[in-house]
């Protein structure tokens, strides 16, 4: 149990320094009451929204009293409309989540199934059309293919709206813009991860017992292949939201993404500090699952997991 | 005057696998005692099965790995510090030869350069190079190929030249020629002769083949299980060893002396698992004369007139 | 320097001809057009017709060359400004290119100096510099350095140190990995058997025999490179206009969508061609240079 509570520990420095790291760049970046106040407002004013919004303390101070107020749960004031930032970013989050878990269930529904065909027809064909499509699918800018979408499908067809969200037929193209890069992952790293399989030996002995290739692959190869891939995905979550950001941007979906631009441009410091203690929260959260897993699959790593790297 | 190598009672142990948080990692002693000297001009052949510490004790007496105990000096002096400025000037005087030659030059550097290499190492005249590459039988041509270009024997010439350049007093041969076919062996065991001859090295010869020290050494000690259990004169082995282990092995050799033909040899099995030596004589479980004693008590290197050996029973077998 | 030193050339110059004719099309379709971006990243200002921030407002927003209304004087358009996309397009070209080729090499240089730092000295420094390597891993950099960025202004300094960041843990973990197992080889330890201080060992040996896995590395890393610089210039904080870059220009051309598609779609284009280009070398590398992945 002793590896659980070190990745704990770990996994918790990893958030304190993200904090403290964010909070300071930020502080120190420039004056947000010169952004979000009018040009023409009085020095007296300027001085009473500093006070505030604590701005006016010594650096170390609003630090210590920043990391107080975490503790007990208060993420701050949203400098912008007066409301606490923990609402202002938690209301956002369902259409983050939305997003990218049908980009997951997206990448993982085109990508592994590619992938098993590509390595179980290895060397075919099938395997080098699968392999091509992957290569143009992971260089393929995300907001490019945004783009070509909403030319083709919003401007040309007019089939399908280029922003917001409401309904379905507003979450299918951001949802494929941000799934296809990694449905192309998905496919080259479930290849690779049946090819290792099925080289194994116990592969053999189900083919000598006379398994049809399809009841191999789908109950012998698969359920083990698949453990590298789902804990690739783990490991990739801090891609995907970079990525989502970007995605959001592109179709005005109103997630953290869309938030965090806009906060960002506008200064506002609690919020952009709540999404990024929220974004590195599940980084984190999901690479201590991947350990964990790991961990629990295969003993050996528990001591010493560096000593492969 | 002063030998050029002592080594004193010298041990070296090694970690076995990894320990854990409440398990404490097993070792085993690689080099178990050992005491020698190695005059100016001489050539020590060390022989012994594989595992027996003779590649350790090669490495610990140029000082590339450090001991755990004992002392070892060189020219009068102890080694220095691994890695210090003097530890690196030492390297001057003392020089390797290995078992993979191909494995000690780098891929990817021509055979000139790495010839050269020790000489820009020690800010020493660069013609010393193409000298060295003469010395060893190789071609002038040969410093613009690379090490994947060359056969076994070509690339051992290599190794040696490389060590030469830096013209040192003492050279240590770990199994120089095992790796090779029989027909080379011989052509690189001449050369190795002869290059003594020329500059008056020192040899400590590495070996597991007695009838290729029985060529180059002036005397043999035999290793078992990280110690030295017999050392004598080169003549004075070959015709009449004490040493029960000592026999064994001669016995498996091959000798052209129509004397030693037909005397049974005994017959002694696989070496035991050095992570865990017997007690006692670390040889009596393969041993046709071991004794009660020798199972409890370990010998010591008992002096027999100019040569040494370590068993209980000497006196009773040599009569 | 003596005839010892001389290596032969003419051999292996003939070996890399032979090699280039048998590369797959593929291959040599990508290696093509990396050498037009190379070429145009260091004479994108001999090249352009136009200065890319000359304004003609005369002539704004004429199509591209194919399209009706098209002239030969702008054989890509011009944007909103009456600016020749031509000219934009080489010198966004260039601005992307050369800074994806200084972070990729910066935080290669810093990745690779700290993994040999951390095999050489071991203990302590090993586990700061990994503990280091498993933050920067753990945190969601683009998304931290867009913040950085807003927050710091249009700052070149402060983009090309981010740029560098991004990345550099792939090299250490790597680099350390590599130096580890070569550290133990017969060719280092026969050199330091020489007398060779570890400079040497790592420069002269270690470096040039652990370089296939490391520029296979590089190449891997080069398109994610590119791709971070332009997200960001498409959101507005990297490259900021006056200056150009090809995210910034896509980023502009997405608000003309419906009368100027071509505004968007020929720098997303230029972006796309590059990553997809550098994914086929670094795969054509990988199987090539790294001998660990021969199954």
């Amino acid at each position: 149990m002793t590896w659980i509570l070190l990745k704990l520990l770990r996994a918790l420095v990893t958030m304190g320094l993200v904090l403290t790291f964010v909070f300071f760049v930020l502080r120190l970046s420039g004056d947000p009451t010169l952004v979000l106040l009018p040009d023409d407002v009085d020095q007296a004013t300027r001085e009473f929204y500093r006070a505030k919004w604590g701005l006016d303390a010594p650096l170390w101070e609003q630090y210590t009293s920043y990391l107080r107020a975490l503790l007990q749960g208060d993420f701050g004031i949203s400098f912008r409309n007066n409301i606490d930032a923990f609402q202002v970013v938690w209301d956002r989050v369902p259409k983050t989540a939305l997003l990218g878990g049908t980009a997951i269930a997206i990448a993982l529904l085109i990508g592994m199934p590619l992938g098993v065909l590509a390595a179980v027809y290895r060397d075919s064909w099938l395997d080098r059309t699968v392999m091509s499509i992957a290569v143009f699918g992971f260089s393929m800018p995300n907001f490019f293919l945004g783009i070509l979408l909403i030319l083709i499908f919003s401007l040309k067809l007019r089939v399908l709206p280029s922003s917001g969200s409401g309904t379905w037929a507003h979450l299918i193209m951001p949802a494929a813009t941000l799934g296809t890069g990694f449905a192309a992952q998905i496919a080259r790293y479930t290849r690779s991860s049946m090819i290792d399989v099925l080289s194994k030996p116990y592969m053999r002995t189900a083919r000598s017992k006379g398994a049809g290739l399809t009841r191999r692959v789908s109950q012998h190869a698969l359920p083990n292949a698949s453990v590298p891939v789902v804990t690739i995905l783990g490991i990739k979550v801090g891609e995907m939201l970079g990525w989502a950001v970007v995605t959001e941007t592109v179709f005005a979906w109103p997630g953290i993404g869309r938030l965090l631009t806009s906060a960002v441009a506008s200064r506002d410091l609690a919020v952009v500090q709540c999404i990024m203690i929220l974004l590195a929260f599940t980084m984190v959260a999901a690479n201590m699952v991947v350990d964990l897993v790991y961990g629990w699959l295969d003993p050996r790593v528990r001591v010493g997991a560096r000593a492969q790297a | 005057m002063t030998a050029l190598l002592r080594a004193e009672d010298l041990r070296k142990s090694y970690q076995v696998g990894r320990g854990g948080l409440f398990r404490r990692a097993r070792r085993f002693n690689a080099v178990d005692g050992v005491s020698l000297t190695l005059n100016r001009g001489e050539t020590l052949g060390v022989v012994g099965e594989s595992g027996c510490g003779k590649s350790t004790l090669s490495r610990l007496v140029l000082g590339l790995s450090p001991h755990d105990s004992g002392e070892i000096t060189f020219d009068g002096a102890p080694l220095p510090d691994e890695g210090s400025d003097d530890w690196r000037h030492l390297r001057r005087r003392m020089q390797l030869v290995y078992q993979d030659a191909a494995g000690a030059l780098d891929p990817r550097q021509s055979i000139g350069t790495q010839i050269a290499e020790p000489l820009k190492i020690h800010n020493l005249p660069p013609e010393r190079a193409e000298q060295a590459l003469a010395d060893v039988g190789l071609p002038q041509a040969m410093a613009a190929r690379h090490p994947h270009e060359l056969s076994g024997g070509q690339l051992q010439r290599v190794v040696i030249a490389r060590a030469l350049t830096l013209e040192p007093e003492l050279m240590v041969m770990d199994e120089p020629v095992s790796a090779l076919d029989v027909s080379i062996q011989a052509q690189i065991v001449n050369l190795i002769q002869d290059l003594q001859q020329a500059r008056g090295m020192a040899y400590l010869f590495v070996s597991h083949d007695l009838s290729i020290v029985h060529h180059v050494a002036d005397r043999v000690a035999v290793m078992y299980l990280g110690q030295v259990v017999e050392e004598a004169p080169k003549a004075a082995f070959y015709t009449r060893a004490l040493h029960p282990y000592s026999k064994a092995l001669l016995a498996a050799v091959p000798v052209p002396d129509p004397a030693t033909r037909g005397r049974a040899a005994p017959r002694i099995g696989d070496p035991p698992n050095p992570a865990a030596p017997p007690t006692g004589c670390r040889f009596h479980p393969r041993c046709p004369h071991a004794t009660e004693q020798c199972r409890v008590e370990a010998p010591a290197l008992r002096d027999f007139g100019g040569r040494r050996a370590a068993c209980h029973r000497i006196e009773e077998l040599s009569q | 320097m003596s005839a010892l030193d001389r290596p032969a050339l003419p051999a292996r110059r003939w070996v890399w001809l032979a090699t280039l004719s048998r590369l797959p099309v593929m291959v040599s379709v990508a290696a093509g057009f990396m050498l037009l971006m190379l070429f145009v990243t260091v004479f994108a200002q001999v090249i352009q017709p136009y200065a890319f921030d000359h304004v003609d407002l005369m002539n704004r927003m004429t199509p591209p060359v194919p399209l009706a209304g098209a002239t030969w004087a702008h054989p890509m358009g011009t944007d909103t400004l009456g600016r020749d996309l031509f000219s934009r397009l080489l010198v966004a070209a260039q601005t992307s290119m050369l800074l994806s080729i200084l972070g990729t090499c910066l935080g290669a240089v810093m990745g690779i100096a700290l993994g040999f730092l951390a095999a050489h000295k071991g203990g302590l420094w090993d586990e700061v510099i990994m503990a280091l390597v498993d933050f920067q891993a753990a945190m969601p950099w683009f998304i931290i350095a867009l913040a950085i960025l807003a927050f710091m202004g249009n700052s070149m300094a402060v983009f090309i140190a981010i740029m560098g960041l991004y990345g550099w843990e792939t090299y250490a973990r790597i680099t350390r990995g590599l130096v580890l197992s070569a550290r133990e080889q017969g060719y280092a330890l026969a050199v330091r058997g020489l007398g060779a201080k570890p400079r040497r060992v790592y420069l002269h040996h270690i470096l040039p025999n652990i370089a296939g896995p490391l520029i296979v590395q590089l190449t891997i890393n080069f398109p994610n490179t590119i791709l971070f610089e332009t997200s960001l210039s498409f959101l507005g904080l990297g490259i900021r206009p006056p200056m150009t870059s090809l995210g910034q220009m896509l980023g502009e051309g997405r608000d003309y969508l419906i009368n100027a598609w071509w505004l968007a779609v020929i720098p997303g284009l230029v972006i796309f061609l590059t990553t997809l280009s550098m994914s086929v070398l670094g795969d054509w590398l990988r199987v090539k240079l790294d001998p660990s992945l021969e199954t």
